[in-house]
């Protein structure tokens, strides 16, 4: 048995020897917001936070996760709440499915960059593929975000 | 009238054709909203006592945002206020009419019928306030989730009127009445809550890869590398070492009757307790195939095939208009091109799966499907279900681009589902997505144009080839079909006085399928391409050369819903010419380049702006200027103007999937690239606003952008881009 603290609470599972995090959170634990989207980093869709770092879940071991915090999208964060509004204000998603993992890497640069430039935007976001194409407003806000979190 | 047939009254199917079917009470209680408590005047409708409004969708939500716009249409006519609104989704059932969510064509076909159904449902309630106040009709007015008496002043809330509602009959059609355009709340407006927006917020959304049931199973399938290949044999000893692997079971191909369906491809699948250990177990597989027909398609030298036959004659097809040969044999100047783009696969960000459990003579699917109703006919055709024994549950498609209109994945849950008793989610890998679509075709153009002295275009030659997607469905069909000929090719919007149109032979090797603005993509950028060819050529302007070129305002008298309109094609070119600043000086290094297309009967043009440096092209900047028509939700429509520049983007700079022995080069997003936020440019988008029909959004946006992308390329540089993607000639 393994103990996996997600969002700050505590799941037991039994996870096949090598599983990445991602098939444990949705499969064994039944969070499905994080997504399944390459199953080799590529896409970002799977981005989940480990003790605050973002990672991709779908190529990191459940052992890498276990004794950590795990911040998923079903979670909550000061930077995920500005985040949330200054989605809605923009109606960022189309089809939603890549958001879970773009709110994720977007709270990570905003819990460790007060002021993101274009740049820090871009490379915060690159690993984070939307086939929709909405990195438009995904960009602008963040940046609205920045501000909400300041106001906060 | 029952209240159920004002559905059949209003009609559902796309082309004004009646609801046919034959609705019996029984049925409508299955997944609809009749609880004997609330008001249901609609299939569509139904208004609790605390006023709580569920509207049912019929249409997928694949991120175009149609659950809103399909219930802010309702709710506009309604009158019902947008906080009491939510939305249930509908199963795959004839009885909501034509649910096929493609070809850009649910708002265009189905925003009256749906504000008819509110419409419908104000009425009933305006009556009902006004038995309850002993008042005519007349004094009794729908004003945000209220009726008010215009004569008293009174009001009453929706919900306080259920039980009365109920009683009243259903009003005849011509009682029904459709709210005034200047009173509009919601159509044409930004609405206030996307209506999955705090789902998407909190990963609550449930996709089709997020559904779940008790002592649910996960496969993942092998297939042939080789389109149509078979199992020789398999070795499964490694598979059933990894932990979580219950069973392999062999599913062989499922061939579509002529005409219809999708079948499957079989393989061998790997039935585990989580979908890692399936995947995990199909790796393992050691399989040998029968590679059969396909196994020596090598698309670089089908590509060389395809240019050969475009610089022969092939078959010319109508419209017959002049004398080509003559019209060259005269010419001041004669100019010819020849275009070529590779295959490309839709690529979802959701894989392609299908949850099925078949039991006890019945078979439930939850499934993220485009086309609901042709998912249950197929299942019912190969497992020999009764339809009303099949139930889709139509989950939110995590994108789609046409790729989820073809069921082949739900076929594949239900056979094993079948054969392993128990509830079977059937996962694609991102590998199995690439490398087993059903692509968008590969194609050849050659185009040959003649100019007179004074730069007019005289002649316009037009040979065409690419595998159909009709071969898809009748093996041998080696030509490309009159609809896909119908996406630009045929339908030129030029004025020129002699055109030629050639269909060339062209064979199809893989599963050959529609991708997101289907075969405009080819001809938007071969027409585009050639014409700017022309303009340079005739020295002229590109914007003023294509004005001149369109010719004069026109409206087309072919049979049509909506008659292409030469006007508003030329307003959306100078409306982007606005937009962009056409004239204005640029920078070193940067170009500007333009593109129309007519299609999903709507009008867009496209200005891009690049820049090129030591032969690396950045896309800095896209204006595009789309007329739809009249449209629900403003800022979606601008949304999916933003994301077709984006599309557009990745096929024109990394779109390429190739092959080798009948085998996909490509595997993941490494080597079939997407555009990502570090290359993604600034957008500009302007709606024309008018009170025309409104015709499609998803799709119109795509077709220009290619061209004007290689278009500003040659601006910038005086290089000619004539073979897509970019990255085939490392420019990205």
């Amino acid at each position: 048995m393994q103990t996996l603290t997600i969002n700050g609470k505590d799941y037991q599972i039994k996870a096949p020897e090598g599983m990445p995090l991602l098939w444990a959170i949705r499969d064994l634990i039944g969070l499905t917001g994080t997504k399944f989207g390459c199953g080799v980093a590529q896409c970002g869709a799977c981005s989940i936070m480990i003790d605050g770092v973002v990672v991709r879940s779908c190529s990191t071991m459940v052992s890498q996760g276990v004794g950590k915090k795990i911040t998923t999208i079903e979670g909550s964060s000061d930077s995920l709440t500005a985040l949330r509004q200054a989605w809605r204000n923009n109606s960022v998603p189309q089809c939603g499915y890549c958001q879970s993992g773009q709110l994720i890497s977007a709270a990570e640069l905003l819990d460790t960059n007060e002021n993101p430039t274009d740049k820090d935007i871009d490379n915060a976001m690159s690993g984070n593929i939307c086939r929709c194409g909405t990195y438009v407003r995904i960009k602008k806000a963040i940046k609205e975000a920045v501000e909400l979190k300041k106001q906060a | 009238m029952k209240r159920r047939d004002f559905v059949k009254i209003v009609g559902l199917a796309s082309g004004g054709l009646i609801l046919g079917c034959n609705v019996s009470p029984e049925k409508i209680v299955i997944n609809t909203l009749e609880d004997g408590i609330s008001f249901v005047p609609n299939l569509f409708i139904q208004l609790q006592k605390d006023g709580k409004v569920t509207i049912v969708v019929a249409r997928s939500e694949m991120g175009q945002g149609i659950r809103t716009s399909m219930a802010s249409a309702i709710a506009e006519d309604l009158e019902a206020d947008w906080q009491y609104v939510s939305v249930q989704q509908a199963t795959g059932d004839a009885k909501f009419g034509n649910q096929n969510t493609d070809g850009s064509r649910s708002i265009r076909t189905l925003l009256r019928p749906m504000r008819k159904m509110g419409a419908m449902a104000r009425s009933i309630l305006e009556q009902a306030a006004a038995n309850k106040w002993g008042t005519s009709v007349e004094n009794c007015k729908a004003e945000n989730h209220f009726i008010v008496n215009s004569s008293s002043g009174e009001k009453v809330f929706f919900g306080d009127l259920v039980e009365e509602a109920k009683t009243i009959p259903i009003p005849s059609d011509e009682n029904i009445i459709l709210k005034d355009k200047k009173d509009f709340k919601y159509i044409g407006k930004k609405v206030i809550r996307g209506i999955d927006m705090e789902d998407f917020l909190h990963g609550k959304s449930k996709y089709g890869l997020d559904a779940r049931l008790p002592n649910m199973k996960y496969a993942s399938i092998a297939r042939s590398p080789v389109t149509f290949g078979s199992v020789k044999s398999y070795d499964s000893s490694d598979t059933e070492e990894i932990s979580g692997v219950e069973q392999v079971v062999q599913l062989d191909r499922l061939i579509p009757p002529a005409g219809q369906f999708f079948g499957m491809l079989g393989g061998v699948a790997v039935v585990a307790n989580n979908t890692w250990s399936a995947f995990q177990g199909k790796n393992n597989l050691n399989i040998e195939w029968n590679s059969g027909i396909n196994e020596s398609y090598d698309s670089e030298k089908f590509k060389e095939k395809l240019i050969d036959r475009i610089h022969n004659t092939a078959k010319v097809v109508p419209p017959f208009k002049g004398d080509v040969t003559k019209a060259f044999n005269n010419a001041d100047k004669v100019i010819e091109a020849t275009y070529t783009m590779p295959h490309l696969a839709h690529a979802p960000m959701e894989v392609p799966n299908a949850l099925a459990w078949v039991r006890d003579g019945k078979c439930d699917v939850w499934a993220p499907v485009q086309d609901p109703q042709t998912v249950r006919a197929e299942i019912a055709h190969f497992f020999g279900f009764a339809i009303e024994d099949i139930t889709i549950n139509v989950m939110m498609l995590g994108g789609a681009f046409g790729r989820k209109s073809k069921s082949d994945f739900v076929v594949e849950a239900v056979s094993l589902s079948q054969k392993i008793k128990a509830p079977v989610q059937v996962v694609w890998s991102r590998e199995d997505d690439i490398q087993h679509s059903f692509y968008h075709a590969q194609n050849a153009q050659y185009v040959k144009g003649s100019l007179d002295k004074n730069g007019n275009v005289t002649g316009w030659l037009h040979r065409v080839a690419f595998p159909s997607i009709t071969s898809s469905f009748k093996p041998m069909s080696d030509y490309i079909a009159g609809f896909e000929l119908g996406m630009g090719f045929t339908n030129n919007p030029y004025n020129i006085p002699n055109i030629q149109i050639e269909n060339a032979k062209a064979e199809s090797h893989l599963r050959i399928g529609w991708l997101r603005s289907v075969s405009n993509i080819i001809s938007g950028f071969g027409i585009n391409s050639f014409v700017d060819e022309l303009a340079v050529a005739s020295g002229k302007d590109a914007i003023d050369f294509r004005l001149n070129l369109l010719g004069e305002d026109k409206i087309s008298t072919e049979k049509s819903p909506h008659p292409f309109n030469v006007a508003r094609l030329k307003n959306v070119l100078l409306e982007a010419k606005k937009l962009s600043d056409w004239k204005r000086e640029l920078p070193e290094g940067h170009g500007l380049g333009v593109a129309i297309h007519y299609s999903f009967y709507s009008y867009v043009a496209t200005v891009v702006e690049v820049s090129v440096k030591s032969e690396k092209v950045k896309i800095e900047n896209i204006y595009s200027v789309l007329d739809c028509g009249m449209y629900v939700n403003r800022d979606a429509v601008i949304n999916q103007m933003e994301g077709a520049a984006i599309f557009g983007m990745s096929i024109t700079m990394f779109g390429k999937i190739s092959t080798k022995n009948g085998t996909v080069d490509q595997s993941n997003f490494h080597d079939y690239q997407m555009t990502r936020m570090i290359d993604a440019p600034n957008i500009h988008v302007h709606l024309v606003d008018n009170d025309e029909d409104p015709t499609g959004v998803g799709e119109p946006g795509v077709p220009p952008v290619s061209a004007a992308i290689t278009n500003a390329i040659f601006s910038a540089t005086g290089k000619r881009v004539r073979s897509l993607p970019l990255s085939d000639h490392g420019m990205v």
